[in-house]
Parts: C-alpha cells; structure tokens; sequence
C-alpha cells in the first residue's frame, strides 16, 4: 500500500492555514460585491426605508464575540487535552448567535419587513443569512475537530487543524462587526 | 496532505476518486462534451443565419416547438446562442485548461504527491459535473433555455417569464447551475493555490516553478476574487426572479401588457457587477493558454522561452490590471460617459504586457531549431491567432471608435478569436503534449498535422469575415438579417457559415484521434518529448503518488534546453 | 512543416490585410456632423494596426521558415538582446499608440457624450419597447406631458402612457413612428426603455446608445445629409431583437415644418 504523505512533505500546518485564509479572503470579497452593491442600489432609487435594526443583534454579537474567547481558551487547553468543553462552548455559543440572528428576523417580520418590502430590509437578510450560512460552515468544521479530538490523543494534526479552525471562526466575528457597523450606518 | 492509500475498488479509482489525476481526466472529459454540445449548437446557428428557411434535418424532431419543421423560431435561435456562450466560457474554457490540466499537472509539476486537499478536490469536480447538469436541463423544460445572453443582462434575465420564452424556469435554471458552477471554481482555486504555496517539493522556489504552473497559479488568483463577486451577483439576481426583490428591477417597467411589481433597482448595477467578473473570467480563458505555450514551446524550440521571469511579470500584470477595466464592456450603457475615458485607459496599458509576452513567444522562435509536431504546430497558431485577436482589441478599447463598433460582429470576431480560438489552441497544444503522459500512449501525429492545418486555415475564414461585417455596421445577436443594410451582407455569412460547418466537422479528426489513441495508441515512453520538468521524471502515465515514492527534489530551472557545450538539455530533477 | 505554416500565415496577413485596406466591406457614408472625427480616429488606428498586425504575422512566419530543426550542429540562438527589446519596443511603440489615441480618442468622445446638447436642438423622446421604437414631438406648446406606465397601451397607440384626458400638455403630443428630422439641426433625443434595455443605433450617423430602464438618457447630433436611414437595436431585448427597427427620415427645414405643422392638425 503506497501511502502519499512520506518522508520529504513539509509539515500539515501550512497548508490548512493557507487553505484558512484563501477562505477568508474569498468570503470577504464575496461581501464587499454585497456591499458595493448595497451602496449602489441605496443611491439608485428614494425607496430605501430606514429601519431601527433589532436589538437582539447586539447581544448576538456579543454571543459570537465571547464564542472567539471561549475558542481561544479551547485552542490552548486543548494541548494538555482539556479543550474539548471550552470547544463545545464556543459551538453552544455560534449556534446561540445563529438563532439570535434568526430571532431578529423574526423581529423585522413582526413588523412588517420582509424579504420583498423594500430594498434595506432585502439587504439586511442578505447580508445577515449570508453571514450565518458561514458561520454554521465553521460550526460544522469545528464539530469535525471536536469530534476528532474526542476520539483520543490527537497528535500532530489536530492542534493544527484547530489553529486553522480558529482562524476561520475569528474571521466570522470580526466580520460580524463590519457587517453590523455596515448596517448600523446605513440600514 | 493526507495520508490517502492507493484505491482498490474500480469505483474509488476511476469514478469517486480523490486522485487529481483522475480529476483532471474527468475534467477534461466533461470539456470534450461541452464543446461538442456548444460547437452543435453554434453549427445550428450559422445554419440558420445563412438559411434562416431551409429546414435543419431532424431538428423537427428533435426540437418540435423550437424548431417546428426543422425551422428555428426566433427565441429558438437566442435559446442556443445563449446556451453557446455559456457552455463554451464556464464548461470548456475555464474548465479545460485550467481545471482540467492544470489539476493533472500542477501537482506533478510543483512535486507534489496530491493536490493540499484532494477530497476537496473531488468535490469541486462532482459540483462541476452538477452545474453542467442543471444547466443542460433547461433545454428540456417547458418553453426551453433562456435568451438573454450568456451576459443575462437585468431586467430581460430578471423579470421572469414576462420578458420572453425561456426566461421562466430555464432562465432560472440558468442562475442556479452559474452560482453552482461559482462554488466549484473556488474549491478549486483553493486548491490550486494552497499547492502552489505550500507542497513544493525541495528545491522548487517559486521562480524554478515551470510557466504553466505560474500560468495556473495566477488564474486561480484571478478566479477567486471573480467568482467570489459573480456568486452574491447571482444570489441578488435570483431573489429578484423568485422573492420579489427589486435589486436591478427600476419601477415603471410594462412587459407584456403587465406592469411589474418591482421598484428602485439598477440595471446598471447588473451590468458592473456580471462584468466585474466577467473580464477578469477571460483572462482565466486565456492565461492558462500562455503558460501553456510558453511551456511546450520550448521543448520543441530546444531553447528556454525568452525571458522568463519578464513573462511572470507580465502575467502578474496583466491579473492586477484585468479588474481595472471591466467598465469597457459598458461604454454606451448609460454610465458616466466620463468613467468610459477611465477605463479606456487600463485597458489599453494592458496592451503592453499582453504585446511584451507576444514578442517574447516569437522572440524565443528565433534562433530555434524547431521540431514541427502537432503541439509545436498549435503553439505556432496560437501567436499567430493571438496576434489577430488582440489587435482587434485595440479598436474597441477606444470609446470612440465603440460608438460605432459595439454590439457588432466586429466584438463577435474579437472575442471568438481570443477566447474561441486562441485558448482553443491552447488546450490542443495541450492534449498533444500531455496525452502520451496521461494516457500512456501516442495520438498520431499524421492526424495531429491534419487537424491543426484544417483547424487553422478554417478559424481565419470564420472569424476574420466578422470583422468586415462588423465595420459595415452588422449587428450581433441577431437570429435574421432582414433589415435593409443587412441583407447585402448575407453572401459572406454564408461563406463564414459553410467554413465553419467544415471547420466544425474537422474537429471529429481531433475527437476519433483522442478515442483512438486512448484505445489502441502505441505506448508511450516516460519522455517522448525530451522535456524537462517533473511530468517527464515519472513513467506515463504515473503512478498514483505521482514518483513511485518521495518526490525527487530539483536543482534547477524549467527551462535548461540548449544548454552550452553538446548537451541538449537537462532534467529539473537531475542531480 | 516551417516553410509551409509561413507560407500559409503570410497569405492570410496579405489577404486579410488588404481586404481592410482596400475597404471592401466599409463604413456607410457618414451623416452627422461629428462623424467624421470618428472615422478619422478609426482610419488611424486601422493603419497602426494593420502595421502591427501585418509585421507581428510575417515576423512569425519569417522565423518559423528560418528556424526549423536544421543540421544538428547549429546550436540555438538567444533573440541579439534577450527579453529587453521586446520590452522596450512594447513600452514604448504601444505606449505611444496608447498615449496618442487616448489624448484624441477622448476628446472625440467628450465631444459627443460629454458636451451639453444645444440649446437650439430640436428634441425627441425616443421610447424602446419589445420590438419597437416610438418617437414624440412636444407639438406647438412646445411641452411633453408626463408619462404613466400603467395607461401605456399599445392596442390603443398609447405607446407612451399619456392622459390628454387629465393632462393638458399631453394632448397636443405627436407621437410617430418614424423619426423625422430637420437636416442640419441640433437634435436632442431623450432615450427610455418601457421595459428592458435596447439600444439605439445608426451606422451613418455614428451614433450609438443603450436605453435603460428607469433611466432617461440623452443623446444629441447633427445630421448633415437628408435621406432615409434605419435605426436598429443593438441590446439583446428577447425574442423580436432581430426586427426592431424604425427608420430616421432627414428632410429639408422647411418639409420638416410643414410635417411637423401637418402632424399636430392630426392631433
């Protein structure tokens, strides 16, 4: 059986950590066309109706910040093989903001504003379904990762996918609070 | 890189296997469909422009409401011009060179034993394969493929089954299988990309990287940031046809009797968006084409391409300036007349480059001691239909000159030679060169020779004629000429209709060529060419691991061919 | 093989090349008053890249004859130079093209879509629908009445959506399907769409401009010559996109009067 992955192969962690920001770069490219967009269309007609966006978004913000801290804590216990409750916390904590932000749509539904109504609230479920949908993709990622991890001692793969993980799901919060500055300002 | 062992069961080999190997053959075999498909329908097209009453046999039949009594109707003919473009730009052009090669041979290239992420991989094709799939549904719905352009401008691809035939389901059909198609292409430029940079074997800087895995690299580049922005596009699209929203749907709009229940969207925004990818996406045509070429030319010159590290140079250019000047597919669109000075500009400064890697190509023919293959021969005929293609470019950069220009045949014959030509040669290049590898057997070359010269002199009287139709003001996606200044050009469209029904049907030397050889060729050594990067230091075809063990590390560049003294040349993985 | 691919290249350059320069199929005869800045610039870019078009092909073809495989004791040759000539004849031939064409290319196209109409232009409303253009004329009180799509009804040839019911300025539009136009005189054409985009297009008056829907866009020129000329749409519109045509009819000022005089009788 001839086993790919010999002798002369550089060490795991490059490439999923590119492979992490190639990701990023991609989902971040792909929300400033939204954006560029949100921009234009704003500018194109007297239809955009200001709305108050709902509160609930802000303490699902704080659900996805504290869920990067509580990562952070995993990424370092998960060394000595304690990580995998901080792990599970911080998916507790994604899942939290995901069915927040489905709570604020909710919110907006209740008043009225749906996909259709009008150009601002059209955007505001795009922007916010296209944020959760990769949101949930690194839930699922992480999942694997915990899963793995409870299988027993991970060696040297598992920190490394972690890491990449990590920063994945970093990215989702700190995208987040672009997004949210975005239509903070201009919902 | 995973720890994959070599598959048993003939599934996991040749069907669902994680090998990027069997991926990039599985490509390619999707490509050699679609091009058959679209090259069909184009075949039906120019049929019917050249005699828009004579009935096609069979299509009657075939086609009973399109096409009743072998007749096209209207809508019918804008059904296959779109489907055309479509097949032809996503599943042949962006699928064939880049995913298709580059998937078998970037790895190798760069030795590597896999690609960084190989079910990834798998994946990205089997997506591929279900975008191919839901766009061929829409000739079979009720009402057929959609009309609107393999461009789908909004409001025509946005309002629904109001604007015209084809614009209900099949339109969004359409949609669907492009935002599909979207997260394939990134799959795999994340895996192109991530190889690049992290799997190179010792020894591989970047600049001893062959042209072609350059070439690949910097259109997996291109293709992320493009793809990135054409899949929101499509989403907001698809919304205005299914939810209601009125991303590019102004208020007011009457079609068919009916005022739409949209307000406040912007056309335009459409347009900036679609093209936004969409000039970057012909550069992931064609880049792949320049590498190419600039890695088989040399074998066959038996010296290294002339300024190498210029050609990287440029290639990078050409990337960063292509999302410059997507404005220049828009100059009378009712934008800012002013943006159209604007763009005018990037897209003529990306002249030089694009000039600079010409003269290289011909540079590097001089002083050569040329072996004349079928491969040779399509490099030879790829500068030299470049050549053409681009200069017809010049002109429509201008806006004032597109005043008159867009929207004719001259845009027609521009791009057909670029994308429909040029890349084509390049993917024949490739499959000469590479087929004796991945195959592990010899193409003929009698039947190579005959179908480049066929092939070559066939493209000049199909697409060269456009550019005179063009200058008389003969517009394009028009299914008839029936307007007065039009019909006198009818006699040079079907001198351009005949010519390419022949072209066409010399492309099935190419097709009998392929099967033959993959059935019955002679077998083929582990370096027929005398090439010298790391495809030709592994047996043909290679093993799974690609090596049969550890990748071999180099020691020097691609390119050592006329090396001083009476060697000839000497392998990258020499010692 | 070398000598054959150079013959072939070079016939076709010569052939191609010719049949550009000896114009055989053409522009038609421009009309317009800025047209002829327009073809200059085409002429002159014809000839640049004719040149370029016609060395680059004959340079390949000259080295591929030259440069087969040949006795084996010919060595290879590096280009006298390296990568530099090319990069500098690049830089600085099409640098130059670039620099020229943009500096008179813009001005040329300023003049046409980015100077103000006159203010003594004679102004149309252009409307594009599937398959169709119609055009309207103010009438002698000199106003357009405003426009509502939901009352647009061609059955009717209410094209244009107007109330003369309700709007006075409304009643006294013209509204024709053909574009009749006073020679040598300003026209300002006022361009929307009832419902995708098209386009508008002459070739004799080298003129050319998409209509968006939801956007009105002007368009001004001058025709010098009378005579009868097809606009054709140039915007992929559905199905009917082949046919959708209207003529421009450019006539004497003073028949241009009478026309206008008999049409608004008509009203």
């Amino acid at each position: 059986m001839t086993a790919i992955g010999s002798v002369a192969q550089p060490s795991r962690q490059g490439p999923a950590q590119t492979g992490v920001l190639i990701g990023i770069a991609t989902i971040a490219m792909s929300f400033a066309a939204l954006t560029s967009a949100l921009v234009v269309r704003q500018a194109a007609s007297s239809d955009w109706q200001h709305f108050r966006l709902p509160t609930i978004l802000y303490l699902n913000t704080l659900a996805l910040i504290t869920s990067s801290g509580t990562l952070e804590i995993a990424r370092r216990k998960a060394s000595r093989g304690a990580g995998l409750p901080w792990l599970s916390l911080t998916l507790g904590l994604g899942l939290v903001f995901v069915l927040g932000q489905i709570l604020a749509w909710q919110d907006l539904a209740a008043q009225g504003l749906f996909l259709a109504t009008s150009p601002s609230s059209a955007f505001f479920y795009v922007f916010t379904a296209w944020h959760g949908v990769h949101v949930l993709g690194g839930v699922a990622a992480l999942s694997y990762v915990g899963y793995r991890m409870a299988g027993g001692p991970s060696g040297r793969a598992l920190p490394t996918a972690l890491g990449a993980g990590a920063l994945y799901w970093h990215f989702m919060a700190a995208l987040w609070i672009c997004l949210l500055a975005i239509l903070a300002l201009r919902i | 890189m995973s720890e994959i062992a070599t598959p048993r069961s003939f599934l996991r080999t040749h069907v669902f296997s994680v090998d990027h190997k069997v991926i990039g053959k599985q490509y390619l075999d999707l490509a050699l469909v679609a091009v058959f498909t679209g090259m069909l329908l184009s075949w039906l097209m120019r049929f019917h422009l050249a005699w828009p009453e004579t009935p096609v046999p069979g299509l009657g039949t075939v086609a009973p409401s399109g096409a009743a009594g072998g007749v096209m109707t209207p809508e019918f003919y804008l059904s296959l011009m779109t489907m055309h473009g479509t097949i032809m730009v996503f599943f042949v052009l962006t699928t064939a060179p880049f995913a298709g090669f580059g998937n078998y041979f970037l790895p190798i290239q760069v030795g590597a034993s896999d690609m960084a992420f190989p079910r990834i991989n798998m994946m990205s094709f089997w997506v591929t394969l279900v975008a191919f799939l839901v766009l061929i549904s829409a000739f079979f719905v009720p009402e057929g493929a959609p009309l609107s352009g393999w461009t789908a401008y909004a409001p025509l691809s946005a309002v629904g089954k109001d604007a015209g035939p084809g614009q209900g389901l099949g339109q969004t059909l359409w949609v669907v299988s492009i935002l599909i198609f979207c997260v394939a292409q990134l799959l795999g430029a994340l895996n192109f990309i991530v190889t690049t940079l992290d799997l190179r074997t010792k020894g591989m800087s970047l600049a001893r990287m062959p042209l072609s895995t350059w070439a690949w690299f910097i259109t997996s580049v291109i293709g992320l940031i493009a793809f990135a922005v054409l899949m929101p596009a499509t989403i907001l699209l698809l919304l205005d046809r299914v939810a209601g929203t009125s991303f590019f749907i102004p208020a007011g709009l009457v079609i068919s009797d009916r005022l739409q229940p949209h307000s406040g969207g912007s056309p335009l925004l459409w347009q900036h968006l679609f093209w936004f990818f969409g000039h970057p996406e012909v550069y992931i045509a064609i880049l792949p084409g320049f590498g190419i070429v600039s890695h088989i030319l040399p074998v066959f010159a038996r010296k290294p391409l002339l300024g190498p590290r210029v050609f990287i140079a440029c290639l990078i250019a050409i990337a960063f300036l292509s999302y410059t000047v997507w404005g220049h597919h828009m100059f009378l669109s009712g934008m800012n007349p002013f943006s159209a000075t604007l763009f005018s500009i990037p897209t003529l400064v990306i002249t030089i480059p694009a000039t600079i890697v010409t003269l290289l190509w011909i540079g590097t023919v001089y002083g050569a001691r040329l072996r004349f293959t079928s491969a040779a021969l399509f490099c030879l005929g790829f500068i030299s239909v470049f050549v053409s293609g681009g200069i017809s470019g010049f002109f429509l950069a201008q806006p004032s000159i597109d005043t008159y220009l867009h929207g004719t045949y001259f845009v027609v014959g521009h791009f057909h030679f670029v994308m429909g030509v040029a890349a084509m040669f390049g993917i024949f290049a490739a499959t000469y060169f590479w087929f004796p590898k991945m195959y592990g057997r010899m193409m003929s070359e009698t039947l190579g020779k005959w179908h480049f010269w066929l092939t070559f002199i066939g493209v000049y009287c199909v697409f060269m004629p456009m550019h005179y139709l063009g200058l008389a003001g003969n517009v394009r996606r028009y299914s008839a000429f029936t307007d007065d200044y039009l019909k006198p050009l009818i006699p040079l469209h079907r001198f351009i209709t005949v010519a390419a029904l022949f072209t066409g049907a010399v492309q099935l030397i190419f097709l009998f060529n392929v099967i033959r050889s993959r059935l019955r060729g002679a077998p083929a050594p582990a370096n027929p060419w005398q090439g010298t990067t790391l495809e030709w230091s592994t047996s043909s075809p290679p093993p799974h691991d690609n090596f049969g063990g550890p990748p071999p590390a180099v020691h020097r560049g691609p390119q050592e061919y006329g090396a001083p003294g009476a060697v000839d040349h000497i392998m990258q993985a020499a010692p | 093989m070398g000598k054959l691919f150079a013959i072939v290249v070079t016939v076709i350059a010569i052939v191609s090349a010719t049949l550009f320069a000896l114009h055989v199929w053409w522009l038609p005869v421009d009309i317009s008053a800025h047209g002829a800045r327009i073809d200059r610039q085409l002429n002159e870019t014809m000839v640049a890249a004719g040149v370029l078009f016609v060395v680059a092909q004959l340079a390949l073809a000259w080295f591929a004859w030259r440069y087969g495989a040949g006795p084996s004791s010919r060595g290879v040759k590096t280009f006298p130079g390296g990568a530099t000539p090319m990069v500098v004849l690049a830089v600085v031939l099409v640098g130059f093209e670039i620099l020229t064409l943009t500096f008179v290319g813009s001005k040329v196209w300023a003049g046409i879509y980015q100077s103000p109409a006159d203010p003594n232009s004679l102004q149309v409303e252009v409307q594009a629908e599937q398959f169709a253009f119609y055009f309207r004329y103010a009438g002698p009180d000199g106003r357009f009445g405003a426009m509502h799509p939901e009352l647009a009804n061609d059955a009717t040839d209410n094209f244009f959506g107007l109330d003369p019911a309700n709007d006075t300025t409304a009643r006294d539009d013209i509204v024709v399907a053909t574009l009749t136009i006073p020679v040598n005189r300003p026209i300002l054409l006022q361009l929307h769409a009832k419902d995708v985009n098209h386009a508008f297009y002459v070739p004799e008056l080298r003129i050319q401009q998409d209509f968006v829907p939801g956007m009105v866009i002007p368009l001004h020129f001058t025709a010098t010559q009378t005579g009868k000329y097809e606009i054709v749409c140039t915007q992929l519109c559905g199905l009917g996109h082949y046919n959708m045509r209207a003529y421009v009819e450019v006539i004497a000022p003073d028949q241009f009067d009478q026309w206008l005089k008999q049409k608004a009788e008509q009203q």
